[in-house]
């Protein structure tokens, strides 16, 4: 686990169907020289650049002049759906939203001080140039894949629970080998899920802390734990008692149980789940291609696969969000998500793979480079999907 | 200097010497002094000039005064720090490092090669020079050498050394284990450390090399660390610097024209009994912090100004305003302040650590790649302090625990030091007060 990974992902959970567009602060000029569409707005005004634009994508890019925090919305013609908002702009500083908008009618508001209805006007969107296309309804698709990616989290939490209940009996009954057997393949359906489960800062810790994540103090529990009793070092390691396992084996339970209850209330979005794709890459090139997230039972490729499943889920079931102009990231994506799993498949032995302590210099280092080079696009895949 | 010397001039060249040596020759011949006439009054002058120009002279950070140079002083661009292990045993020859220390470190700060002006290329012939020369025909380039030393100095192993059990501070701790730390020990720690600061690597790095030459015998390195740009200001005239995730860092440092910022927060004072000699002292935390710059850049603007709590071009607090405006924690957005309450301005401001404050004066640096194809690049973090009690352990260990910026960062080296006062007397050395008072 990475520790404090947490909050960006609640976050990005909690804000539901409304986060869905993209913002960013570039700093933009306020003519939006760039052609972009200039938003001023003050404690009383919201001046837009123009009220009239080619359909297609769109750029605002908004500056707070007032005294208090401001949001700046696109709303459809009924007033009332959204269809790109930027929020918790502070006094001074700047933020761009980015919409793919076809022809019609719309109005733009800014809230200052984020209450009532804001300061509204009309907004009127032509016909898309020639040559362009854009998807038809992109929120129909963002709840295809974000409902898709809900039923992948809900099987994954039932496998894991299933599994850590018989890893947990094993592991308690001192019956090593095959908790030994267990360990690997369990830990596989919370590492394809992890940035879910790392969304639940408490769940977290204490289910999947490493020795050196620890202060002083706090207690160890969870996976971890279990593996330096499973592959002790060989000095001054001092065994669990069966009373300590099953203790161990117990909260693991427990704590997996409650995991699943709260991904059952969980609801996702589009930029969470490219987001969680692109952290389960992060989670492979700091933790996995290091060989330090599984220091005692070196099972670290089955992490590895994993992570790379999670992250494989979560692009698929984007992938029609992924319009013409993105057809050059899709082709990248398709291409180095083939090539790496290629790579992995090589160390595969079994119903499992080699030890992360058998490969060479030079294999960890092929893995490596297969993985940044996946992370690279991967990292452009919430931009491209909550236009 | 010697390349301007006419072809056929009336210098007399001695005989034993051969004539494909000629210029080397009358360099030498003259760094001698006085023995070869003309020659040796040409050199003798522009060594002189070199240092009393005016341009010169602000080149030069003073090296005496009550707290040591290198501190407060405006950071400087180059960073070279080396820790040592003392080998000898005895408390004299500790005592004579400390000495041969203070003059190499006085002369080179004031721009002078180690033995003085002809001390790269005088002495005998058929010896080393003092200084090893690198340095020559550059500026004093702001060089400061601020020394300090560890508690391994005053007690290792449960045995007091040098008889200086009595005078560890009880501020030198051992640092605690902060969650994820991976400190490696060849990164970690040490006897004595000796930062060596200034506007040119060179000039930085010749310091750092004539100090553990001197050393041989009494001291060996233990580990070195070159830093490429400073990210830390600390005065107000200088623009706040970045860092390698790309913004400002330390906006909030103490600056020295806070002269009581500075007195309340860096410099010991009060201290009584075995501990008196750390008066006008300080404590300097460096810690080796990796930066995974790879997973950094792959993360989008608003999760990194998410993580850091300022904007990114302009270093403002999220909550608005200008980069010197204080962040308003309480400002509210949609879902929660708009400064997360784990972001790292949050969880460094003075209001979050009972209002406690560093002086910061880190360093970018890279140290070639990780084996992986990656850079081993980061952040080596010193700051100087009153108390690492109070003033450093509770921030890292909030920050351990809850910063957003947590898993970009590993931190793999760690040290803390006791900086004895600056050298006031004339013949006064570098941390005297530990030894005889």
């Amino acid at each position: 686990m990475t520790p404090n990974r947490t909050l960006p992902t609640v976050a990005a959970l909690a804000l539901a169907a409304l986060a869905l567009a993209g913002c960013t602060d570039n700093n933009a000029t306020a003519d939006g020289g760039d052609g972009s569409i200039a938003v001023t707005s003050t404690d009383d005004t919201c001046e837009v650049s123009t009220d009239t634009v080619p359909g297609g994508t769109l750029k605002f890019s908004v500056k707070n002049e007032g005294s208090q925090v401001t949001e700046f919305y696109l709303l459809a013609d009924d007033g009332l759906r959204i269809v790109g908002e930027v929020e918790n702009i502070g006094p001074g500083l700047s933020r761009d939203l980015v919409v793919v908008a076809p022809e019609g009618k719309y109005a733009t508001a800014c809230k200052p001080g984020m209450v009532g209805d804001g300061i509204r006007a009309d907004f009127a969107v032509g016909p898309v140039p020639e040559g362009q296309e854009i998807s038809a309804d992109r929120a129909a698709l963002q709840d295809t894949a974000t409902t898709q990616y809900g039923a992948y989290v809900k099987d994954q939490t039932d496998q894991l629970l299933a599994g850590t209940k018989k890893f947990a009996r094993a592991f308690a009954d001192g019956e090593t080998d095959q908790a030994r057997k267990l360990y690997a393949s369990t830990r596989m359906h919370w590492e394809r899920i992890e940035p879910v489960a790392e969304s639940f800062g408490d769940l977290d810790p204490i289910l999947d802390a490493r020795e050196a994540d620890l202060e002083p103090g706090q207690d160890w529990t969870g996976w971890h734990r279990a593996e330096k009793d499973l592959w002790p070092p060989k000095d001054d390691y001092q065994a669990m008692s069966s009373a300590q396992r099953q203790e161990i084996a117990d909260q693991m339970v427990d704590d997996t149980q409650e995991l699943k209850e709260r991904t059952l209330d969980t609801e996702f979005t589009a930029d969470a789940l490219a987001n969680g794709a692109k952290e389960l890459l992060d989670e492979v090139a700091t933790g996995k291609v290091t060989g330090e997230e599984e220091i005692w039972s070196h099972t670290d490729l089955w992490d590895f696969q994993a992570n790379v499943d999670g992250a494989r889920i979560a692009y698929e079931d984007l992938k029609p969000l992924l319009d013409r102009d993105d057809a050059k990231l899709d082709a990248s994506l398709d291409k180095n998500f083939t090539a790496l799993q290629k790579l992995l498949d090589q160390y595969q032995r079994g119903d499992g793979f080699v030890y992360f302590d058998e490969l060479t210099e030079s294999q960890k280092q092929e893995l490596a480079s297969a993985v940044d080079a996946l992370a690279e696009p991967l990292s452009r895949l919430t931009a491209a999907v909550v236009k | 200097m010697e390349e301007q010397q006419p072809e056929g001039e009336t210098v007399p060249e001695p005989q034993e010497r051969r004539p494909g040596l000629r210029r080397r020759t009358l360099f030498t011949a003259a760094g001698i002094g006085g023995v070869v006439g003309v020659a040796a009054g040409a050199t003798g002058a522009s060594a002189v000039e070199r240092v009393s120009a005016p341009e010169a002279d602000q080149d030069i950070v003073p090296f005496r005064g009550d707290h040591q140079a290198g501190i407060e002083t405006e950071a400087q661009d180059r960073m070279h720090t080396a820790a040592f292990d003392v080998t000898t045993t005895e408390r004299e020859e500790l005592i004579s490092l400390l000495k041969d220390w203070t003059a190499a470190i006085e002369s080179m700060t004031g721009g002078q090669p180690v033995g003085g002006p002809e001390g790269a290329t005088g002495g005998a012939y058929d010896a080393p020079p003092e200084d090893t020369g690198e340095a020559l025909d550059l500026p004093a380039s702001h060089l400061t050498v601020t020394i300090g030393f560890g508690r391994t100095l005053f007690t290792k192993d449960g045995k007091g050394r040098f008889g200086l059990s009595e005078r560890l501070p009880e501020a030198l701790i051992e640092l605690p284990h902060f969650p994820g730390d991976a400190l490696e020990e060849k990164r970690s720690d040490g006897d004595l450390v000796v930062q060596a600061c200034a506007d040119d690597p060179q000039i930085a790095v010749h310091a750092v090399r004539n100090l553990v030459r001197i050393a041989f015998g009494r001291a060996r390195v233990r580990w070195s660390q070159i830093g490429f740009g400073r990210t830390s200001s600390t005065s107000t005239d200088q623009v706040t610097a970045r860092n390698l995730f790309g913004f400002k860092d330390g906006t909030a440092n103490v600056k020295s024209q806070e002269t009581q910022a500075v007195a309340e927060h860096v410099w010991v004072s009060g201290a009584t009994g075995g501990e008196a000699w750390m008066n006008e002292g300080t404590y300097m935390v460096a810690r080796r912090i990796r930066m995974h710059i790879e997973t950094w850049d792959r993360t989008s603007l608003r999760e990194q100004e998410l993580d850091i709590g300022r904007t990114k071009r302009e270093g403002a607090p999220l909550s608005g305003g200008g980069e010197f405006d204080e962040p308003d924690f309480e400002l509210k957005g949609s879902a929660g302040p708009l400064i997360a309450g784990d972001s790292h301005v949050a969880l460094a401001h003075p209001s979050r650590n009972a209002g406690v404050r560093m002086l910061r004066r880190g360093f970018n640096y890279t140290d070639g790649s990780d084996g992986l194809g990656r850079l081993d690049a980061g952040l080596f973090f010193i700051a100087y302090v009153v108390d690492p009690r109070t003033h450093y352990v509770p921030m890292q260990m909030a920050m351990a625990k809850n910063d957003l910026l947590v898993e970009y960062l590993k931190h793999t080296g760690s040290g803390l030091f006791a900086v004895p006062p600056g050298v006031t007397e004339p013949d006064g050395y570098l941390g005297q007060g530990l030894f005889e008072t």
